[in-house]
């Protein structure tokens, strides 16, 4: 018998009788304030969050603290300068200079903070983690309650790799004390774009 | 990485020579259980999420065969290469015949307490590959030649000089440097080349969905990530149990881990690897070591539901006072004590009995695993089998008495307070390793139930009924 067979046989053996699975539709999440719930849950991880009305507001707030010498990519066409567009071609370890990299979510998640990326809107999967520091645009309407609205809405999806990233990379095991910037960004943005704020 | 061959109390009491050191530990480990009741507390519906986690577990154990076959059906199609070990020996064969294949001889790896059971670093490194472990505890552990104390918080019994010390001896930092900012800022600087330079990386594996044929993997660090889309070759490690059925089973599941573990509301990265990315292999290794025995055992099967959020050490107050390398198993405190002896009944004879059976860890676990319960049948297994030594044995007489008779609680409360009070050495003996550094407090003058019932009288009740008296329904 091949290791696969011999481990499904004895899986077989020892599994107990039948036990259903339970209902969820119980869980879900209150759809009130949902901007500034994820604003301040976003906010007590440790990352930054503004709410601006458009593309140029984002522009203008990311030149103010980074250095636009620096290698700043993007997956936004409408970005603008000085904003390199991301190929999706290049060896993703080629990618160890970035400095900046904003990317847009297709969704977020209030209760948590977190900001759900497939890889298509990630240009490639190692930009979220390998740049110095991450900004991601949020529109306002695609915030969700909790992760059970988020799955609903992600379905099986279209992607070969997608995550749910909330916050900067951290660590706190050197004695519990929290430091940000472990292996991945030091810093994370969230841009809520809420076209109706004026 | 075995702990020679001294036994959990007596490993305890080598950790319990620096007073300092432990209290400094207990405290630590205190403030994340704390964390973990806040953010418990801000989710009115935890006790339900909890309960549906339970379920949804009892059912993949219910059904496991048919969820492995359709995950490594769905695997197949997404272009990952599916593997089986039955043991740890078959799965490092794995791992070292697809490097070996391609001829790579260096790996770095995120944090995967499976490879740390399988002692696959030792294996590579015997055969000439070398690991990096990149989870920065993890790490630390490796450069000081210690396996992981806690499944969550490497290193968390020790001191920032330690690791000062360690940076400093192993990577050259400047001596007595102990700053945390500064050192991991310096491991990132060191482990950003490995990342950049290394072809293969291995991950663990939090939740496989059997539905997709995705598997997810959490982090805070970003680690797994690093390693994963910077290579060519990405391995994947899981034991059998990690299977759900359903993606959304991860809004359960993930609402619960974060929070269980350290009190955050969701780790940094929850990381949804499904194919490869164009020109990359992925390989995932299904490893039994253990499981399907374990699945047999119809009052431990239970242990299997575990997702490895490390609350049930954080709040058991002998792992907090005895530290993780005291378990002598990749797996320490109340959750490695139920699953050890089932890998070897007589190496670990001793961890059922490293525990007060408080409780404590059976109300904080996010699966409703009845974790003291399995405790204390581990205790009965072990002495019919004839493992368990004279001291514990006679310790256990006195609690399996204690737990048969639920009437005489109040009566063995009440002895018990009065020996505390008249008569300390009984209690202050070498039958009783945990007296041992410990102080013991004074005993209360009256327990609740002879407070209730004083009170009934002295309110002119006619006949007290003490509840504690009462047979549990
Ligand atoms: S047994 Fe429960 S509390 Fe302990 S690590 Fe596993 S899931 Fe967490």
């Amino acid at each position: 018998m091949s290791t696969r067979e011999s481990i499904l046989a004895a899986v077989l053996k020892n599994q107990p009788p039948a036990s259903p699975l339970p209902d969820l539709s119980f869980f879900k999440g209150n759809r009130q304030d949902l901007a500034s719930t994820y604003q301040a849950v976003f906010t007590s991880i440790g990352g930054s969050v503004f709410v601006v009305d458009n593309l140029a507001a984002v522009n203008a707030r990311l030149l103010e603290n980074f250095d636009s010498t620096k290698r700043l990519v993007t997956t936004l066409p409408d970005l603008g300068e000085p904003f390199d567009l991301l190929s999706k071609t290049a060896d993703p370890r080629t990618f160890n200079d970035v400095e900046l990299a904003v990317l847009e979510a297709q969704l977020a998640v209030a209760e948590n903070g977190a900001v759900w990326l497939p890889e298509q809107r990630m240009g490639q999967r190692i930009i979220p983690y390998i740049c110095q520091h991450l900004a991601v645009v949020v529109r306002a309407e695609t915030i969700v309650p909790t992760l059970h609205e988020a799955y609903a809405q992600i379905g099986v999806g279209d992607y070969g790799f997608g995550a749910f990233i909330g916050g900067p990379s951290k660590t706190a095991d050197i004695e519990q004390a929290l430091v940000m910037g472990a292996h991945g960004p030091i810093t994370m943005s969230v841009f809520i774009l809420d076209r109706n704020t004026d | 990485m075995e702990r020679g061959t001294k036994d959990h109390a007596a490993l305890a009491e080598a950790f319990n020579q620096d007073e300092e050191h432990v209290n400094w530990h207990d405290g630590a480990l205190w403030w994340i259980r704390q964390k973990r009741d806040m953010a418990a507390k801000n989710i009115p519906e935890w006790e339900q999420l909890r309960e549906a986690a339970s379920r949804i577990k009892s059912n993949v154990l219910s059904n496991l065969h048919d969820y492995l076959l359709q995950f490594e059906d769905n695997l197949t199609k997404n272009g990952v290469t599916v593997h089986w070990a039955a043991d740890a020996e078959e799965h490092n064969r794995i791992v070292y015949s697809i490097l070996k294949a391609r001829e790579i001889t260096q790996m770095i790896k995120s944090k995967s307490m499976l490879t740390e059971e399988c002692h696959l670093n030792e294996y590579l490194i015997e055969r000439g590959i070398d690991v990096i472990n990149s989870d920065l505890g993890e790490y630390i552990q490796q450069l000081d030649n210690e396996p992981p104390s806690h499944i969550v918080l490497p290193c968390i019994h020790k001191r920032k000089e330690e690791i000062g010390e360690i940076f400093h001896e192993h990577l050259g930092t400047e001596k007595g440097v102990s700053d945390p900012t500064t050192l991991t800022r310096f491991a990132r600087w060191h482990l950003r080349d490995a990342f950049i330079s290394r072809r293969a990386a291995l991950t663990g594996v939090n939740f496989a969905v059997a539905e997709t044929g995705e598997y997810v993997v959490c982090t805070n660090e970003g680690n797994a990530d690093m390693g994963a889309h910077l290579s060519d070759i990405q391995i994947a490690s899981m034991g059998i149990e990690k299977i759900i059925p359903k993606k959304q089973h991860l809004g359960i599941f993930l609402r619960l881990l974060a929070r269980s573990a350290t009190g955050q509301p969701i780790t940094i990265y929850s990381s949804h690897f499904k194919k490869p990315r164009a020109g990359q292999e992925m390989h995932l290794i299904l490893v039994d070591l253990g499981r399907s025995r374990q699945l047999g055992r119809p009052d431990f099967r239970d242990s299997l539901k575990c997702i490895k959020c490390g609350a049930c050490m954080n709040t058991c107050p002998v792992y907090r006072k005895s530290g993780g390398l005291s378990y002598h198993n990749t797996i320490s405190g109340p959750i490695g004590a139920i699953l050890a002896p089932n890998l070897d009944m007589k190496k670990h004879a001793d961890l059922p009995f490293a525990s007060t059976l408080c409780g404590s860890c059976s109300n904080v676990c996010p699966v409703k695993i009845n974790i003291h319960d399995q405790l204390y049948q581990w205790r009965q297994v072990i002495v019919q089998e004839g493992y368990a030594a004279n001291t514990k044995v006679l310790g256990m007489k006195a609690m399996a008495w204690t737990l048969s008779s639920p009437g005489s609680y109040s009566t063995i409360g009440r002895a018990g307070r009065w020996v505390l009070n008249n008569i300390p050495f009984a209690i202050n003996n070498k039958f009783n390793p945990w007296y041992k550094q410990r102080e013991m407090p004074d005993g209360p003058k009256e327990s609740f139930g002879e407070w209730y019932a004083k009170n009934q009288r002295e309110n002119g009740a006619e006949k007290s009924e003490l509840p504690l008296t009462r047979k549990p329904a």
